[in-house]
C-alpha cells in the first residue's frame, strides 16, 4: 500500500509542473504516513461528497508579508485535496493567529466546531509552547483535552508539529514537545503530521536550504507548497486507512 | 561502586572495618581516588557535548539512544559520589564550618561558571538576531524577543529562573552543592537515614509537584527534588555504601536482573526510532511506561541508570589495567577537571552549531565538528593538568592533601 502511496506521490510530482524547480519535495514522504484513520471525514467524502478542513495553529501556517496567508500551506492543501478527491466539495478554513499555545488555541475551539462545523481539524502546534518553555506535562494535558473536545464536537483530528528551523535550534528546545505529540497521537491513536521530521530530512538532502539568511520570501512559498501537497497525501491516506478499517470488521 | 572480589579479600580491607558504619569519611582519607570515576565523568563531558550540538549525527553514538538513561545520570551521580569523597575528608580533617565554606565556594564557582556561559548564549543570540530574517521563520524568531527586555531577562537569568536551552545541568548542580552540607553531615552519621530523606523528598516531589519556578514559565528542566536522589546516592555510594551493597551488586540474579532490564530498555528505545514497530509494544505496558519524565528523573531512568552501574563495576574492576593505559588517559583528564571541561563543552557546542549553521551541515562537517571539539576538551584538560602539577611543584609544600591534584577542587 506504501509503495502505491509513494508511486502516486512521484507520478503526481513530476506532473505538477508548477513546481518544477523545487525539485522533488516528495522525496521526505517516506515520512508522512497515517497510522490511524479519519473516521467523520472517511463518511462524509462518501456520503455527502464534502470535506471540509480547519486548520488551527500559530504563525507559521500563515507566512509573514502581504499576501502570505494566500501562499501558506493551507491554500496547496485545498487544491491538492481537490485533485485527489474529485467529485468532493473540498474547503480549507485556517484560523491560524500568531503567538498561539495549545492552550491558548484549546480556549477557541468550542466557538470553532459552532460555526465551522468541520469534518477535519488540522491542528498544528507546539512552536510557542517550546518557545515559552510551558511546562511538558501542561502541554500535554492541553494537547488530550483538545483532541477530545473536538472529537466531541464531531471532528476528526490531525496533529502537526513545528517547523524544522537551524538556526534557532540552539535556542527552543523543540524535540521535548514534539515527542509528546507524536506520543499523544500514537495514544489517541490520530495521524500526526510530522513537519519537523519532514523539513529536517529536507534540510539533510538538499532539498531546501533551511539555514539561509534570505529575506526574500521564495523559499518560504516553496516550502509552504510541498508541506500543503504532502499534507493532502496523509490526508487521504488517513481516509482510505478509515475505509479500510471499516472493511476489516 | 565496589571493589571486585580479588580486591575485596586481600589488600585494600585494613580500612574496610571502618568503612562500615559511622566513620565512612576516614576510610575515605585512607582510599585512594577511584579512576573509574574521573574515567566515566569524562566520558560523560563528552557524551554531554555530543548531544548538545543540535541535529549531529555523531549523537548516534551516545547511549541516551540505546536505553532510558542519558550521560545526565552519570555525571550527576558521580558528581554527588566526589563531593562525598572530597568534602567528606575536609568535613573530617577540618570540621563542618570550614567544609561548609568549601563547599559554598565551590558553588560559587559553578554559578560564576554559569553566567559565564549565558553570556556567550546572549551574543550568540544577538548576533543570530542581527542577521536572520527569513520569511519561513517569523514566529521562531519570536525567540529574540528577550533580548528587547534585557532588564527582566538579565535579572531571571541571575536568579537562575531563565536558563537557555541545553544550560539546565550547572543550575542543578549549584543547588545540590548548596544544600549538601548539611546532608554531608547527616551522612556521615547516619547514613540510611540520609539516604531515606533523599528518597522521601524525591517521593514527595512527585506526589506534590515539587520543582522550581522558571522563566518566562514552566519549572527547571532538571528538577532539583527528582535530581537530587542520585547525587545523593552517589555520595551516600562514596561513604561506605558501596561496600554495603557489594554482596548485591555481585549476586548472579542481581547481574541478570540488569542484564534482562537493559535489554528491555533497548528494545523500547528501538520503538521510538522505528515507530512501525510501536504497535508491538503492548498497551498496558505503554499506559505504565510513557512518558519517561526525565525533568522529574522517572523511576525508569533511575533504574536504568543501576543496571548500567550494575554491570560496570562488575565487568571494570578497580584495579582493571586499560585504567592506567595511555588510551584511556584523555578521558580521565576531562573528567578531572570537570568543571572547566563542562563549560568548555557548552562553549563549544554552541560554537559548532554555529560552525554547522553558517559554513556547512554536511555529514562531513558534523563529524569534524565533533572531533575537533573533542580534542579541543582533550587538550584544555591537560593543560589544566600540567598548570596544576607545575604550581604544585613551584609552591613545594602547600596544605598536603594526599592526591590534591586530582581531588582537590574538582567535587
Amino acid at each position: 500500500m506504501r509503495t502505491l502511496w509513494l508511486a502516486l506521490a512521484g507520478v503526481f510530482a513530476c506532473v505538477g509542473t508548477a513546481l518544477a524547480q523545487t525539485g522533488d519535495c516528495t522525496e521526505a514522504a517516506a515520512l508522512v504516513h497515517a497510522d490511524a484513520g479519519l473516521s467523520r471525514a472517511a463518511p462524509a467524502i462518501a456520503s455527502r461528497h464534502e470535506l471540509k478542513v480547519l486548520v488551527a495553529g500559530s504563525a507559521s501556517s500563515i507566512l509573514a508579508g502581504p499576501g502570505g496567508t494566500r501562499a501558506a500551506y493551507p491554500v496547496t492543501l485545498q487544491s491538492a485535496l481537490s485533485k485527489r478527491l474529485p467529485g468532493v466539495a473540498v474547503s480549507v478554513v485556517n484560523t491560524a493567529k500568531p503567538r498561539q499555545t495549545a492552550a491558548e488555541m484549546l480556549a477557541s475551539f468550542g466557538q470553532v466546531l459552532a460555526e465551522q462545523k468541520p469534518d477535519l481539524v488540522i491542528w498544528q502546534t507546539g512552536t510557542v509552547d517550546a518557545m515559552r518553555a510551558i511546562d511538558v506535562d501542561q502541554f500535554r494535558a492541553a494537547l488530550e483535552k483538545g483532541v477530545d473536545q473536538l472529537r466531541a464536537g464531531g471532528a476528526d483530528v490531525m496533529l502537526m508539529n513545528m517547523q524544522y528551523s537551524p538556526r534557532t535550534e540552539s535556542m527552543i528546545a523543540a524535540d521535548p514537545y514534539a515527542e509528546i505529540m507524536r506520543g499523544v497521537a500514537l495514544r489517541e491513536e490520530i495521524p500526526i503530521f510530522d513537519r519537523l521530521a519532514v523539513m529536517k530530512a529536507w534540510n539533510d538532502e538538499g532539498t531546501f536550504d533551511l539555514s539561509t539568511t534570505t529575506k526574500n520570501s521564495e523559499m518560504a512559498e516553496q516550502v509552504h507548497v510541498c508541506i500543503g501537497r504532502l499534507l493532502a497525501d496523509l490526508v487521504v491516506e488517513a481516509v482510505d486507512f478509515a475505509k479500510e478499517a471499516k472493511q476489516g470488521k | 561502586m565496589d571493589q571486585p572480589r580479588s580486591a575485596l579479600t586481600q589488600t585494600a580491607d585494613a580500612a574496610a572495618p571502618s568503612l562500615r558504619g559511622a566513620h565512612g569519611a576516614s576510610a575515605a582519607v585512607a582510599a585512594k581516588r577511584d579512576v573509574r570515576l574521573d574515567l566515566f565523568r569524562g566520558l560523560a563531558l563528552w557524551l554531554i557535548f555530543l548531544d548538545h550540538i543540535p541535529s549531529n549525527a555523531v549523537s548516534w553514538v551516545t547511549i541516551r539512544n540505546y536505553g532510558f538513561s542519558d550521560a545526565t545520570e552519570i555525571f550527576v551521580f558521580i558528581s554527588g559520589y566526589t563531593a562525598a569523597f572530597v568534602y567528606g575528608r575536609a568535613m573530617h580533617e577540618r570540621g563542618f564550618v570550614l567544609a561548609t565554606a568549601r563547599v559554598l565556594r565551590r558553588a560559587w564557582q559553578v554559578y560564576a561558571a554559569h553566567i559565564f556561559l549565558f553570556m556567550i548564549y546572549m551574543a550568540e543570540i544577538a548576533y543570530v538576531a542581527g542577521s536572520f530574517d527569513n520569511p519561513l521563520y517569523a514566529e521562531e524568531m519570536g525567540i529574540l524577543d528577550f533580548l528587547k527586555q534585557p532588564d527582566v531577562t538579565l535579572v531571571q537569568a541571575l536568579l537562575l529562573k531563565f536558563k537557555p536551552a541545553g544550560m539546565d545541568i550547572l543550575p542543578l548542580y549549584i543547588i545540590l552543592l548548596v544544600g549538601f552540607p548539611p546532608l554531608l553531615w547527616l551522612l556521615r552519621r547516619l547514613p540510611v537515614v540520609a539516604l531515606a530523606a533523599s528518597v522521601t523528598l524525591y517521593a514527595l516531589s512527585w506526589q506534590f509537584d515539587w520543582n522550581m519556578p522558571a522563566y518566562p514559565s514552566g519549572e527547571w528542566v532538571f528538577n532539583p527534588f527528582a535530581w537530587q536522589l542520585i547525587f545523593v546516592f552517589g555520595a551516600w555510594c562514596a561513604l561506605g555504601g558501596s561496600e554495603r551493597l557489594a554482596p548485591l551488586v555481585r549476586s548472579p540474579a542481581t547481574q541478570g536482573l540488569a542484564v534482562a532490564y537493559l535489554l528491555f530498555a533497548f528494545l523500547i528505545t528501538l520503538t521510538w526510532y522505528f515507530p512501525r514497530y510501536g504497535h508491538y509494544v503492548p498497551r498496558w505496558l505503554a499506559d505504565f511506561m510513557y512518558p519517561i519524565d526525565k525533568m522529574n528523573l522517572d523511576p525508569l531512568r533511575f533504574a536504568h541508570f543501576l543496571a548500567l552501574a550494575v554491570l560496570t563495576v562488575r565487568f571494570i574492576p578497580r584495579d582493571w589495567p586499560p585504567l592506567k593505559s595511555e588510551l584511556l588517559r584523555p578521558l580521565v583528564l576531562c573528567g578531572q577537571h570537570s568543571l572547566e571541561i563542562f563549560c568548555l563543552g557548552v562553549f563549544l557546542a554552541f560554537a559548532g552549531h554555529f560552525f554547522l549553521v553558517e559554513v556547512s551541515d554536511r555529514l562531513t562537517a558534523q563529524v569534524l565538528v565533533s572531533a575537533l571539539g573533542i580534542a579541543a576538551m582533550i587538550a584544555t584538560a591537560w593543560l589544566l593538568s600540567w598548570y596544576k602539577r607545575a604550581e604544585g611543584r613551584a609552591s613545594g609544600s602547600g596544605p598536603k592533601q594526599p592526591d590534591a591534584d586530582l581531588a582537590g577542587g574538582e567535587a
